[in-house]
């Protein structure tokens, strides 16, 4: 609990930044579009139109979008500038919705009334219209405070920091506590912002000037605090940090938590981690340095950026390409190769496997009729799938998607039979279940390997050189075991890692 | 003085309003009369260009109205409307300095021309300066209707059905007010109704509106006396026919 709440301030403080200043541009964007939207008559269902657009898009996806867009116009991809962009947008369909709504439900008999007393244009907007769709408008500001808080949790996928630090991490790891810290911090920060909102517009409905400025106080403080802290980090001119980034699974926090405190002893260099990112979010943002190091998979790798077909040339010979094109087409370094695979793996209940005699996927195939197969979100999609399923003419009677940090459970219980697993993942031993032989070769060999950015192995050396101690340092059983560490014993990835780091001479 | 010159308002191919011509005289009441849809509203309207015309002039004071900015044009004609209209989110004393506020008046003759407005429509200005409009009574809120149209001292006041929605004896007194107000002030008023007894006892003139056209323009004597047509003829004889009713019912059932 202590090691969560140690987090609380960094987190928060991003958490924060990124709320207000999305807040403060999705009205920017609203408010006057609003406003013009009920004087163009053209003008409102194509605001509307277009925000509602945005609004049917779910938060993860539109975030995880801005990536690739602004990389297409070769801006920051990764981290504050994608998450920004994703919530402001976001943010802008309440506040044009309710700024058009409280406009335009205005009793006519006061728009006429204000013409009536020789009122221009511009002075009904301000002294008629505006004050008496106040409320509705402010609704529109409040739904979108409450909604950013919650939405800005899924920045931490494209690299910005935030309360879903907590609960991206928690939910792999099964950190419940880590979980539930960054749900109550969200709530009360959803609470307390809404609050001050609310204050704001109670004050001015009952003219309470001291209300008002007491609130308005407080939001600027809390505006200061977050352009504060933010220029400090931007203009923070000490030496930039090493900053080492991980996918959003176990082995992967363990691993960025040992790169970055290997870095730190042996080059005393600082670092920074950047967790929880995309699959394909990860690559990229090495690849526009974004990201020192991180480490990857050779199939991976083979399957998504070198479009590698079905069938593969052995372990040893997909490393080297791998190595080669990595150098050639992207100026990345394969800084080290940690000595175990992490491939998917078909696994079945240890019990089933003896009742049937499961020992090889081939086994598999006859009994796969009666079979459900369980998977992440994205095995069925990926490139590995239809190798695998026609290589062994499996046919199972249902697929089934679902969040890996469910997908063990449910094969433990029975839900599903059959799972695609992580090769080194804690929980194949912690549940019994036992891994099917690929005996014909049709999945890709899954090499962990730490890739270094072109800066990096430009401007530290030493920073790739310490890395390179990790080379063959980790088999699959140690991986296993710290997965374990972390899954079952309820460690902490950091601890777990500094553990390993220390065994290392 | 307001000259109307051939005044048509159209909407699509119906017109509710079509070639009037009539003056206004300075320091007159003019009355205008008609049922529901006759144009009177319209013809209202079109004074201070909320509604704009479809063809005609509108001359005040001998200058079109046309060729003055809207906002300025009504800023000089004090209107009164039919729903009131008071501001909810402003005061009684800030609704009632609403056109001195737009034309730039200094803080201290504002504050002095609210008082004396609101001690001329008979509201005590201490009690209701700060109230809001919807804790005052209906009666009341339409008294503020009549001091704001009346804040920057207008020459020309435009009045659409303003006491139709009060009960009659609140109707009677704000229009006892009025024409001590009118006395008071010598404006040249245009005022709308379609109550035949309020129109006789208000009006200096009284202008019969019928389907859009003038039927007829006169004093309520010239109107009593000397109707035009058929259907001022049946409209003046109204409030006799009720008088004779509320006798018939007053002297029992021998009638």
């Amino acid at each position: 609990m202590s090691e969560q709440l140690a987090l609380l301030p960094e987190y928060l403080t991003a958490h924060l930044q990124l709320t207000l200043i999305a807040l403060l541009l999705s009205a920017a964007i609203a408010l006057p579009v609003g406003v013009a939207a009920t004087r163009i008559a053209r003008l409102e269902p194509l605001a509307l139109g277009v925000a509602g657009v945005i609004q049917t898009v779910p938060g993860l996806a539109l975030l995880a979008l801005m990536v690739p867009l602004l990389a297409a116009v070769d801006l920051r991809s990764i981290g504050f500038l994608p998450a920004i962009c994703g919530l402001t947008l976001y943010g802008v369909f309440p506040i044009l919705r309710n700024t058009v709504t409280g406009i335009s439900t205005v009793d006519p008999v006061y728009t006429e009334a204000a013409r009536g007393v020789g009122m221009t244009p511009l002075q009904q907007l301000a002294r008629v219209e505006l004050p008496l769709a106040m409320p509705v408008v402010v609704a529109g500001l409040r739904t979108a405070t409450v909604w950013l808080v919650g939405m800005a949790t899924l920045s931490t996928p494209v690299g910005a920091t935030s309360l879903g630090n907590y609960i991206f991490s928690g939910l792999q790891i099964r950190n419940y506590v880590a979980v539930l810290v960054g749900c109550v911090a969200a709530g009360g920060l959803a609470l307390v912002l809404d609050g001050l909102v609310r204050a704001v517009e109670d004050g001015l409905a009952r003219r309470r000037r001291k209300q008002v400025a007491a609130a308005l106080g407080l939001a600027a403080l809390l505006y200061g605090y977050a352009g504060i802290t933010l220029a400090v980090a931007r203009f923070d001119d000490r030496e930039r940090p090493v900053v080492i980034g991980s996918k959003p699974f176990t082995e992967q926090y363990v691993l960025s938590a040992a790169l970055a405190r290997l870095v730190e002893r042996e080059t005393g260099r600082r670092t920074e981690l950047v967790q929880s990112l995309g699959s394909t979010v990860a690559f990229d943002a090495l690849v526009a340095g974004e990201i020192d190091l991180y480490v990857d998979y050779t199939g991976t790798v083979w399957v998504n950026q070198m479009q590698g077909g079905g069938s593969f040339p052995g372990r040893a010979a997909v490393t080297e390409r791998v190595r080669r094109f990595l150098r050639e087409q992207h100026d990345v370094t394969l800084a080290a190769m940690l000595g175990f695979e992490n491939t998917y793996a078909l696994a079945v209940r240890g019990r089933d496997a003896e009742r049937l005699g499961l020992r090889t996927i081939s086994d598999l195939a006859a009994v796969a009729p009666r079979f459900v197969f369980g998977s992440d979100y994205e095995f069925f999609a990926r490139p590995e799938w239809p190798p695998v399923r026609d290589t062994y003419g499996l046919s199972f009677r249902e697929l089934r998607s679902m969040d890996v940090s469910l997908m063990y459970q449910a094969v433990a219980t029975g839900e599903v039979d059959v799972i695609s697993a992580y090769g080194t993942d804690g929980r194949i031993d912690a549940f019994d279940l036992r891994v099917l032989d690929d005996e014909r070769g049709a999945i890709p060999p899954y090499d962990a390997v730490v890739l270094a950015g072109a800066g990096i192995a430009r401007l530290a050396p030493d920073v790739v050189a310490a890395v390179a101690r990790l080379d063959g340092a980790i088999s699959a059983d140690r991986m296993r075991a710290m997965n374990f560490a972390v899954d079952e014993a309820g460690e902490d990835p950091s601890r777990v890692a500094e553990r390993f780091v220390r065994t290392l001479p | 003085m307001i000259q109307l010159d051939h005044l048509t308002k159209r909407y699509g191919p119906d017109a509710v309003v079509r070639d009037l011509t009539l003056t206004v005289r300075g320091g007159e009441l003019l009355i205008v009369l008609g049922g529901s849809g006759c144009g009177k509203t319209t013809t209202l309207k079109m004074i201070n260009r909320l509604v704009e015309p479809t063809s005609g002039t509108v001359r005040l004071d001998d200058t079109d109205t046309a060729t003055m900015p809207p906002h300025e044009l009504r800023r000089r004609i004090g209107y009164v409307f039919q729903r009131v209209g008071l501001f909810p989110h402003m005061t009684v004393a800030e609704n009632v300095a609403v056109t001195p506020s737009l034309l730039g008046w200094s803080p201290a003759r504002t504050r002095a021309r609210i008082d004396e407005l609101l001690a001329l429509v008979e509201l005590d200005p201490a009690l209701v300066r700060d109230r809001r409009p919807d804790e005052l009574s209906g009666g009341q809120q339409q008294r503020v209707g009549v001091a704001r149209a009346l804040a920057a001292g207008p020459a020309v006041m435009l009045l659409d059905e303003p006491f139709g929605a009060l009960d009659p004896l609140t109707r009677e007194r704000l229009q006892e007010s009025f024409l001590r107000i009118r006395r008071e002030t010598g404006l040249t008023a245009v005022f709308v109704t379609h109550d035949m007894a309020e129109a006789l006892m208000l009006g200096d003139r009284i202008a019969v509106m019928h389907a859009g056209e003038l039927e007829q323009i006169g004093t309520p004597h010239d109107l009593l006396t000397r109707p035009a047509s058929p259907y001022v003829r049946e409209l003046m004889n109204t409030p006799r026919r009720q008088a004779a009713a509320v006798e018939r019912l007053s002297g029992g059932p021998t009638a």
